[in-house]
């Protein structure tokens, strides 16, 4: 039997991760779980950057550096977003993001 | 022809990350998710050592798995109750997730297979992506050269510390 | 001698008036009260130097060829829009505004001085001498304005302080509604003058008093064949510029707010209602004399309603029981007098002796009509009553008023050799001169005159002695009874001036009048009947008034009620406009107007209500709405490529 990993292989994989987010993403109550879907879809496109780039432009490494680059600002963006969650918790007691209507108005 | 322990290993972490990434979003324990998540970010490091960037696999285990899902972690265990657990989705709420992440996989899929299913299904061999080259690269200013970006990305960080400190900080 | 120092008589009180104003309240009463009398003491020397200077000063200029020049000895450009359309503030000096700078800073002073001793204790009363600064202000701005334009911004300052002062007890109901009805009337009247004022300038391209006054003729003939309902453009602006100057003088039928606006302080009665402010409209008519000369359509309407509102106000006088009242219809039909001795004064008739008579007799009038407001002020303050039944045999009690009261009774009488004699009879030359008809109208309206005024005097000071108890009657403090003496000795002789040499039509230094005996020997003889029937009538307590009033039930009730003129305003105002005219504009505006902003914010308002969900806030819905349009738009680009 002849089997290729083609990139279709490494897409495939990356799109359900992908939608896993943003299912996440819109279902969820909870501040942090819709952090940790937004974490998915980081990292779902990421996966894309490197197979494109391993696959069509292998002599060149823009992709990972793409990716090495999001994976830092992650970081930072993360720390960030859960300073903001704890405090917030600090203030309602509460992650939910229904609560979070004082500033709406 | 891929050797078949590369075939294997692959079909190991696509279930992986499909199970996980699925497992993440549906699991009603705010810390399994957590580490549900850490799994799918352990697999995707799979994929980037399968690729041969093991540079930037490493950095994935290390920054994501590392730094980010501790931090996480470390969120739940302080805003949750153990053993709390998210109240069941309403059914309007499942509907519109699940309409947008299948229509996504829909538009996807079918425009991959429309469009990119016979694209490179050769791994080139003339690949090189050592340490030394993206140390160059990273700190160098020619074309090709990273070193913008990289003090852009170092202050950006050094926002983010300051950002959190104030943020975060007891008033 | 340079006359530039006249500026001074406005800016000084208005400075006071700033100065009260502003600082008033926090100074004590008395110190406020004095500040007021002395800055008006100082303004009327400056403007009695002035007017002296004026008619008697000897310099290059000021009189050619026997005739007094008009001087304008302050000009100021306060807005320039166009080359004709300017503004300006400015000073002319002539023999009316100089004989009228005298008369509003003579009386003014009077009164602020009286006012000391009436307002004693009054709350408000650095507010009190604060608008009577104002008024000060307003009037002695409106007798020396240079130009039309000038006159009606201060015309309508005048009017407001008039408001101001009337409802200066704005705690009683009926002096909020006394100042409201002044004012709304006379704003009436002056929606007509500032019609005519614009009409007038349209056509002859100038504001200014000299410009238009010096060449009437040209200004007649500068609306061309402009005419309007069959009249010239020209008699609308004169007839136009009549009615605002009737609104202010009071004239028949936009009489009705003056003896309402009895309710107002008594000194502010004698200054602004009796004395200079209603006398505004007569001036008005004197200055642009000559323009109305060449009118004899409004010169007509002048006279007619001159005359008819001499007699209504006399007749209604003769029964009213408030003393102010009837010395508000005695007003009223005074100015009436000076109206007709104008509508019937041309150039051609006696050297213009009706112009010169009407300026006369409104120098006197407001000697001796502002004493007898004064009197009555001070009757008022010692009787606590406005009414003739509270009163009777003050002459005991307050022998000062007693004298001062008959010494202007005796000069509005017409009785020589008190002034009201020289003016009136000059007023009665005029009218004969013109026709006999208004001259024996005239004649009968004076001696009613007498009657009225004597019947007043008798029922205060004579007619009964009704017990006062332990509250009697007194004799006021001397800053009351300083001014009425010294208005007294003026009603006495003011009427001895040689009047015509000073001011006349043509303004010549030399004017012949002298005495018409025929005219004043009958006129003195209607006096002395009118005031012999008072003195019969009303001199001892007698039945015999009441008796001819209840054989003229009819008569003597409708002139009570002012021949039913405010019930007839009423109805028209309430039955006619505001059923009619005001109620369907009221509608239209509450349902069309403000129904097309009702719908519009309604339709505004429901729009958004129903699609506020577009904007909820919630990013979850935000990004599922995003996501589905973006996999919308690459499914159709997808088609559309395949």
């Amino acid at each position: 039997m002849k089997f290729d990993l083609t990139i279709l292989m490494y897409i495939i994989p990356s799109v359900i991760m992908f939608c896993c987010g943003v299912y996440g993403f819109i279902t969820r109550k909870n501040m942090i779980a819709i952090l940790i879907s937004l974490e998915l879809m980081l990292n779902a496109v990421d996966i894309n950057f490197v197979v494109f780039n391993r696959y069509l432009f292998p002599g060149q490494m823009e992709g990972m550096m793409f990716s090495l680059f999001a994976i830092a600002i992650a970081a930072g963006e993360t720390a960030l977003a859960i300073a903001i969650v704890i405090n917030v918790y600090r203030v309602v007691k509460n992650v939910d993001i229904r609560e979070l209507t004082k500033m709406k108005f | 022809m891929e050797s078949v322990g590369n075939i294997i290993m692959y079909f190991i972490i696509a279930l992986a990350i499909i199970v996980f990434s699925v497992l993440t979003v549906t699991s009603r324990k705010i810390l399994r998710s957590a580490v549900y998540l850490l799994f799918t970010l352990f697999a995707t490091a799979g994929i980037y050592f399968q690729l041969d960037y093991e540079f930037l696999g490493t950095v994935q285990i290390a920054v994501y798995a590392g730094g980010i899902v501790v931090l996480i972690v470390f969120a739940i265990l302080l805003t949750h109750k153990p053993g709390e657990r998210a109240e069941r989705l309403t059914s309007h709420k499942r509907f519109m997730g699940l309409t947008a992440a299948l229509a996504g996989i829909l538009v996807c899929g079918y425009a991959l297979v429309n469009f990119a299913s016979n694209a490179a299904s050769e791994l080139s061999k003339n690949f090189s992506c050592d340490i030394r080259g993206i140390g160059n690269a990273l700190l160098s200013t020619d074309k090709f050269g990273y070193l913008l970006p990289f003090e852009a990305v170092s202050i950006l960080l050094l926002a983010c510390i300051i950002g959190g400190v104030v943020i975060a900080r007891k008033r | 001698m340079n006359l530039n120092y006249t500026i001074a008589v406005l800016i000084l009180p208005f400075l006071t008036f700033v100065f009260l104003g502003l600082v008033g309240v926090k100074m004590k009463k008395k110190a406020a009260g004095i500040v007021g009398v002395c800055s008006m003491g100082v303004t009327a020397f400056i403007a009695f130097a002035a007017a002296f200077t004026y008619f008697f000063g000897t310099d290059q200029g000021q009189v050619i060829d026997g005739v007094r020049q008009q001087l304008q000895v302050f000009d100021y450009t306060w807005m320039q829009f166009t080359k004709n359309l300017v503004i300006k503030i400015g000073v002319l000096l002539d023999p009316i505004s100089a004989m009228m700078l005298i008369v509003i800073t003579t009386v003014s002073f009077m009164v602020h001085l009286y006012s000391l001793g009436y307002m004693d204790g009054e709350k408000g009363f650095q507010r009190y001498y604060a608008f009577l600064s104002l008024f000060t202000l307003a009037m002695l701005g409106l007798v020396v304005a240079s130009n039309i334009f000038q006159m009606y911004i201060f015309w309508e300052l005048v009017g407001i302080s008039s408001y101001l002062l009337i409802g200066f007890y704005y705690t009683t109901p009926a002096a909020v509604a006394a100042a409201k009805k002044a004012f709304i009337v006379t704003r009436f009247a002056d929606l007509g003058f500032l019609i005519g004022i614009l009409i007038l300038s349209y056509y002859t391209q100038t504001f200014d008093f000299i410009t238009l006054t010096s060449n009437p003729g040209a200004v007649i003939s500068s609306a061309g064949g402009a005419t309007f309902l069959g009249c010239s453009a020209m008699a609308w602006a004169m007839t136009l510029i009549f009615i605002g100057g009737a609104g202010k003088s009071a004239m028949f039928p936009l009489h009705i707010w003056l003896p309402d606006a009895m309710e107002g302080p008594t000194p502010v009665s004698a200054l602004i209602h009796a004395a200079t402010m209603v006398v505004a409209g007569v001036y008005l008519v004197a200055r642009l004399f000559p323009i109305y000369c060449l009118e004899q359509g409004t010169m007509t309407i002048i006279t007619v309603i001159g005359a008819f509102t001499a007699f209504y106000a006399a007749a209604v006088a003769c029964t009213q029981s408030d003393i102010k009242r009837v010395l508000a219809f005695s007003t009223i039909s005074q100015i009436a007098f000076m109206m007709t001795s104008l509508g019937v004064a041309s150039q051609m008739l006696d050297n213009g002796v009706g112009y010169m008579a009407s300026m006369f007799h409104l120098f006197t009038h407001a000697m001796f009509k502002s004493l007898l407001f004064l009197c009555a002020g001070a009757i008022i303050h010692s009787v606590h009553s406005n009414e003739m039944t509270a009163m009777g045999g003050l002459r005991k009690y307050m022998p000062i008023c007693n004298w001062a009261f008959l010494f202007g009774c005796l000069a509005i009488s017409g009785i020589p050799p008190f002034s009201g004699f020289f003016s009136k009879d000059e007023i009665l030359v005029a009218a004969y001169a013109k026709s006999p008809l208004w001259g024996i109208w005239l004649a009968v309206v004076a001696g009613m005159t007498a009657f009225y005024m004597f019947r007043l005097y008798y029922k205060i000071f004579w007619w009964n002695n009704p017990d006062y108890g332990d509250h009697k009657p007194h004799e006021a403090p001397w800053t009351m009874t300083l001014p009425l003496i010294i208005l007294g000795l003026l009603a006495l002789c003011a009427g001895m001036i040689p009047f015509g040499k000073y001011v006349n039509l043509a303004r010549t230094v030399e004017y012949e009048s002298g005495i018409n005996w025929m005219v004043a020997g009958s006129s003195v003889l209607i006096a002395l009947i009118g005031i012999g029937l008072a003195t019969k009538l009303y001199l001892k307590e007698n039945p015999k008034p009441d008796r001819m009033a209840e054989k003229t039930p009819g008569l003597w009730t409708a002139a009570y009620r002012r021949f039913y003129m405010d019930e007839f305003y009423q109805y028209i105002t309430h039955h006619v406009i505001f059923a009619h005219v005001s109620t369907p504009i009221a509608w239209f505006d509450r349902h069309i107007i403000d129904g097309t902003m009702n719908m519009l914010a309604r339709v505004t308002h429901s729009t958004s209500y129903s699609i506020r969900r577009f904007q909820s806030g919630n990013i979850q819905s935000y990004v599922w709405i995003y996501l589905i349009g973006a996999l919308a738009l690459a499914t159709i680009v997808m088609l559309c490529v395949i």
